[in-house]
C-alpha cells in the first residue's frame, strides 16, 4: 500500500483535474485560448392576438434544448400576464393567461442562443415502424406506385425520404400530382410527405424553426422533415430533399400544431425577429453554467472584485515557478541563491520586462555587492548591515530610475516594482557566498538564479498559459502532480554527468 | 572522450547522485530530531566527550556579542588556536590564528589581524552569518590542530582531515581532504580542496580528485599523493562507527584530523555528507551500501563493524592507480 501511496494520489490528481477541466471546456464551453469570443444570436418571438371576453390562455411553443445551439439566456416579456412553462409532449410550451384583456394583445419571448459543438438534447428512442395509412382508391395504388418507384431508387431511410421529396417537387408524375400540387405550402407538402413515407412504415415528423441570419425581422418559420433512420431523427429539407439543418438552424418545435394556440381570443399571429451579437467567450460559459445551475460556478475566480482577481493572475502562475525550479534544480542541477529566489525574480520581470529586468538585476545587485563589501570593512553587526544594503538598493533604485528617466528609458522607472528586500537578500547572501566560495561559486549560482528566472519568466509570460490557469484553476491540481512526481526522482541530475565523468572509462571493480 | 558520462554506466557503478542521496540516506536513515546533535558542534562534542572520544580541546565558548570582551581571557593561555561557529557548515566562519605579535594575531594565512577583527569575527559568528539557517549562533575557541607531519608535503596553508562516510555504523568509504590554495585552505572539496581516496583495509591512500579530475600529486606542492599511510587506521574507523551509537545517524560523515601528538582527534560530524567521496575513491557508494545491506546483523560493536568493513572492502577500494 505504501508503495502505491504517491502513484495513487498523483493518478487522483491528475484526474481530478481533468474531470473539472473537460467539464468546464467542453460541457460549459469555457475558451481555451485568451481573448475569444462566440457568436450569439438574440431570438424574439411576438405573439399578437384580439381577446374576445373573459379570460385569455396562450399557448405558445418554446425552443427546449435546440440541436448544435445552446439557450443562455430567456426573458418573457408579458404585462398582466401568468405565466408557466412546462413540457407537452416533445414540445416546451409557454403558457400566458390573464383574466381580463382589452385591446390587442401582444406578448414577447426573447431567447439568447449560441452555437454548441456537441448536442445535449437525447433523441427519444426509435418509435418502430409505423401503421402505414388506410387510403381509399385510387390513392392507395397511386402511393403504392410511388412508394416502389421511390424504394427502388433509394439505399436507405434518409436517401428514401430524399428521393421521395425531390419526386414531390419535380416530377410531373399523375400519381404525385395526386397529392400534391404546386400551389401547397411548405406544410402540406411535408404532411403528405410524412403520409407517404407513412406508407412504407417509416416514422416521420414535421419540424418548425428558425433561421439565425443577420439582423432580420418579421421571420416566419421554416417547416422541415424529420425522418427517423432507427438510429436518430434526420432533418430533410422539404425543397431539395438535402440531408440536415443550414448552420445556425434554431428548432422551435416539432409536429403540426400551431404555434400559438389560444381560448378566448383570436387573429393568432407570431413572428420572429434574429440579431447576431458577439460575447466575450467567458462570459457566455459563465452564464451557460447558471442556466445549467452549475455548482462549480460558486468556486469561480470570475466571482471575485476584479483586483483580487488581477492578484490570482499572478498568483496562480507561482506554482508553474516553482515546478521549473524542481524541474531545474532536482533534474537538471541548476545551482540557484535560495529555493524561491528564482521566482520572486521572475514575478518581478513582469514588471521590467526579460532584458531590462536581467540588466537592472546585474546592474543593482553589482553595485549592491559593491557597498555591501565596503560595509563589511566597517564592521556592521548583521541585521543594521541587512538594513544598510536595502536602504542603499533603494537608493540605487531611485539614482537608476531618475537617470534612466532622463535618458529617456523607460525601463528604469518600473525597476521601483522589483522587490528590494529580495535584492538586498541576494546581495547579502552572494556576498558570503562569494567570501565562503570564492567569485566562481557566487557568479555561477547567481547566473543560475538568473536563467532560471528567465525561464520561469517566460513561462509565466505566455498569454495562454496566464489564460489556462486563470480560468481553469484546476490545472494546478495537475502542477502539484507533476511536482509529486518530481519529488521521488532519485535518478543522477544532468550536472551530476557532467560532474562524475571521472568515472568513465574504468572497469567496475 | 566525451564531456559526459551516461547514467547507465554511473549506475553500474553504483555511484550515487544528489537526488538518491537525499531520498534514500538521508531521509530514509537521518531522523530529523537527530540533526540538532550534529549541527551543534559544541553538543557533539560533549557527546563526544562523554564517550570518552578524543576531541580538540574547547578553550571556550561566546555566546553573546557582550561576551566578546571576555575574548583576551580565553584565548590567553595560547598564541595559537580556532575561532569556528558551533552551527557553521562547509567550513565556513572557521578563523584560525596561528600566532600572536603582541595585539595582534596571525592568521593561518599570514595576514594580521587584530583583537577588534577577531572580535568582529566572533559577531558576525553571533549573528548567524555562517549558520545554516542564519539563526543566531555561538563561537566556539578551540585547540589549533598541529596537524601529523605526514601531510606537510601535501597541504597548502589549512589543515587536512579525514572524511569517513559510515552508513549504518560501518564505515564504509573515507578520503583525506587536502586544502589548496584554491580552496583558501579550506578541506571542502567544492571549494577545491584535494580528495584523496583512501584504501579502507590499509588506510593507504591512493588517486585523489580536484575540481572533479583524477590526480596524483598536490596541485600547490607538486607532492605526490598516493601510497601514503595513515597512521593509527584501524583506531580512526572505530572511532568513526562509535559516532553511529552517539548520534544515531544512519548516514553520517565523520571528520576526524590526525594531531601530530595526540593523534586521531574527532573535529566534527556532518548528518548530510556530500558525493565527493565518490569520486575520490572512484568508487560508488552504492554498492558498498548494498553490501553491508547483505551483512547487515544488529549488536555488532564498533570494533567488530570496523573490522568487518576493512575486511570488505580492502581489495576494492581503490582501482589499480
Amino acid at each position: 500500500m505504501k508503495r502505491f501511496h504517491l502513484p495513487l494520489l498523483i493518478m487522483a490528481l491528475v484526474a481530478m483535474s481533468l474531470t473539472i477541466f473537460y467539464h468546464k471546456a467542453f460541457n460549459l464551453g469555457f475558451p481555451l485560448t485568451p481573448a475569444q469570443t462566440t457568436n450569439n444570436w438574440i431570438v424574439e418571438a411576438r405573439v399578437g392576438f384580439e381577446p374576445t371576453g373573459g379570460a385569455v390562455t396562450a399557448r405558445v411553443f418554446i425552443p427546449d434544448q435546440p440541436k448544435g445551439l445552446a439557450i443562455l439566456d430567456e426573458n418573457f416579456i408579458s404585462r398582466g400576464y401568468g405565466l408557466t412553462t412546462g413540457l407537452v409532449g416533445e414540445n416546451r410550451e409557454a403558457v400566458w393567461t390573464t383574466r381580463q384583456p382589452s385591446g390587442r394583445q401582444v406578448l414577447y419571448y426573447r431567447t439568447t442562443v449560441y452555437q454548441l459543438d456537441r448536442d445535449r438534447r437525447r433523441d427519444a428512442p426509435y418509435p418502430g415502424p409505423v401503421t402505414p395509412p388506410e387510403w381509399d382508391e385510387p390513392y392507395a395504388s397511386a402511393a403504392e406506385e410511388v412508394i416502389t418507384r421511390v424504394r427502388a431508387r433509394s439505399a436507405d431511410i434518409t436517401s428514401f425520404a430524399t428521393v421521395l421529396v425531390r419526386d414531390l417537387k419535380q416530377v410531373p408524375d399523375e400519381n404525385i400530382s395526386l397529392f400534391v400540387s404546386n400551389s401547397d405550402s411548405d406544410r402540406a407538402k411535408v404532411r403528405t410527405a410524412i403520409d407517404l413515407l407513412a406508407g412504407a412504415r417509416i416514422p416521420a415528423r414535421m419540424v418548425h424553426g428558425i433561421s439565425l441570419t443577420e439582423r432580420a425581422r418579421d421571420l416566419q418559420p421554416q417547416t422541415w422533415l424529420e425522418v427517423h433512420n432507427t438510429r436518430k431523427w434526420v432533418p430533410i429539407n422539404i425543397h431539395d430533399g438535402s440531408v440536415g439543418y443550414p448552420e445556425n438552424f434554431l428548432v422551435w418545435w416539432y409536429g403540426d400544431e400551431d404555434p400559438v394556440r389560444l381560448s378566448r381570443a383570436r387573429n393568432p399571429q407570431i413572428s420572429f425577429a434574429v440579431t447576431q451579437n458577439y460575447m466575450d467567450a467567458i462570459d457566455v460559459a459563465q452564464q451557460r453554467a447558471q442556466v445549467m445551475d452549475s455548482r462549480l460556478m460558486d468556486f469561480s475566480l470570475f466571482n471575485l472584485p476584479v483586483q483580487t482577481q488581477n492578484m490570482y493572475r499572478v498568483l496562480l502562475l507561482v506554482p508553474l515557478g516553482a515546478m521549473i525550479i524542481v524541474l531545474l534544480r532536482n533534474i537538471v542541477g541548476v545551482q540557484t541563491f535560495g529555493t524561491f529566489m528564482p521566482v520572486l525574480i521572475a514575478l518581478s520581470f513582469r514588471e521590467t520586462e526579460l532584458l531590462g529586468g536581467i540588466i537592472l538585476f546585474t546592474l543593482i545587485v553589482s553595485l549592491g555587492l559593491a557597498i555591501r563589501f565596503y560595509l563589511d570593512r566597517l564592521k556592521l553587526l548583521l541585521v543594521p548591515r541587512l538594513a544598510s544594503v536595502v536602504i542603499v538598493v533603494i537608493m540605487l533604485m531611485l539614482t537608476l530610475s531618475i537617470l534612466s528617466h532622463n535618458l529617456g528609458i523607460e525601463h528604469g522607472l518600473s525597476v521601483a516594482l522589483f522587490p528590494m528586500v529580495i535584492l538586498a537578500m541576494t546581495i547579502e547572501r552572494m556576498s558570503i557566498v562569494w567570501e565562503e566560495h570564492g567569485p566562481s561559486d557566487a557568479i555561477r549560482q547567481g547566473i543560475g538564479s538568473l536563467a532560471v528566472a528567465a525561464a520561469a519568466y517566460l513561462l509565466m509570460i505566455n498569454p495562454t498559459i496566464d489564460h489556462l490557469f486563470f480560468v481553469f484553476p484546476e490545472l494546478l491540481l495537475i502542477a502539484l502532480a507533476i511536482t509529486l512526481l518530481l519529488g521521488r526522482y532519485t535518478g543522477y541530475r544532468l550536472s551530476e554527468l557532467v560532474r562524475f565523468k571521472a568515472f568513465k572509462g574504468e572497469k567496475a571493480p | 572522450m566525451k564531456w559526459f558520462i551516461s547514467p547507465r554506466e554511473l549506475r553500474r557503478k553504483g555511484v550515487v547522485g544528489m537526488n538518491q542521496r537525499n531520498a534514500d540516506l538521508i531521509a530514509e536513515l537521518n531522523p530529523r530530531h537527530l540533526y540538532p546533535l550534529v549541527d551543534d558542534k559544541l553538543r557533539t562534542k560533549q557527546l563526544a566527550l562523554e564517550a570518552g572520544m578524543a576531541v580538540p580541546e574547547l578553550y571556550g565558548v561566546i555566546e553573546t556579542n557582550h561576551d566578546i570582551r571576555h575574548l583576551p581571557r580565553i584565548v590567553a593561555r595560547s598564541d595559537d588556536f580556532v575561532i569556528k561557529p558551533a552551527h557553521g557548515a562547509g567550513g565556513n566562519g572557521i578563523l584560525v590564528i596561528t600566532g600572536r605579535l603582541r595585539d595582534s594575531f596571525r592568521k593561518s594565512s599570514g595576514r594580521m589581524v587584530d583583537l577588534e577583527g577577531v572580535g568582529h569575527h566572533v559577531s558576525n559568528v553571533l549573528s548567524g552569518m555562517h549558520s545554516l539557517g542564519g539563526q543566531p549562533d555561538k563561537a566556539m575557541v578551540e585547540y589549533r590542530v598541529k596537524f601529523d607531519p605526514l601531510f606537510e608535503k601535501v597541504s597548502y596553508q589549512g589543515v587536512p582531515d579525514i572524511r569517513t562516510v559510515v552508513y549504518k555504523g560501518y564505515p564504509i568509504m573515507a578520503m583525506v581532504r587536502l586544502p589548496t590554495r584554491d580552496s583558501d585552505g579550506k578541506a571542502n572539496l567544492h571549494q577545491g580542496a584535494v580528495g584523496v581516496g583512501v584504501n579502507m583495509g590499509t588506510g593507504r591512500t591512493g588517486q585523489g580528485v580536484w575540481h572533479n579530475r583524477i590526480v596524483d600529486v598536490h596541485p600547490d606542492t607538486g607532492a605526490p599523493i598516493q601510497g601514503l599511510q595513515i597512521p593509527g587506521w584501524d583506531t580512526l574507523l572505530e572511532m568513526a562507527a562509535r559516532c553511529f551509537e552517539i548520534t544515531g545517524l544512519g548516514y553520517l560523515g565523520v571528520d576526524v584530523v590526525l594531531d601530530r601528538e595526540r593523534g586521531p582527534l574527532m573535529l566534527e560530524l556532518n548528518a548530510r555528507p556530500g558525493l565527493a567521496v565518490q569520486l575520490a575513491n572512484g568508487s560508488g557508494l552504492g554498492e558498498r551500501v548494498r553490501l553491508i545491506e547483505s551483512l547487515h546483523s544488529e549488536g555488532l560493536s564498533p570494533q567488530r563493524r570496523a573490522a568487518l568493513a576493512q575486511e570488505c572492502f580492502s581489495g576494492s577500494a581503490q582501482p589499480a592507480a
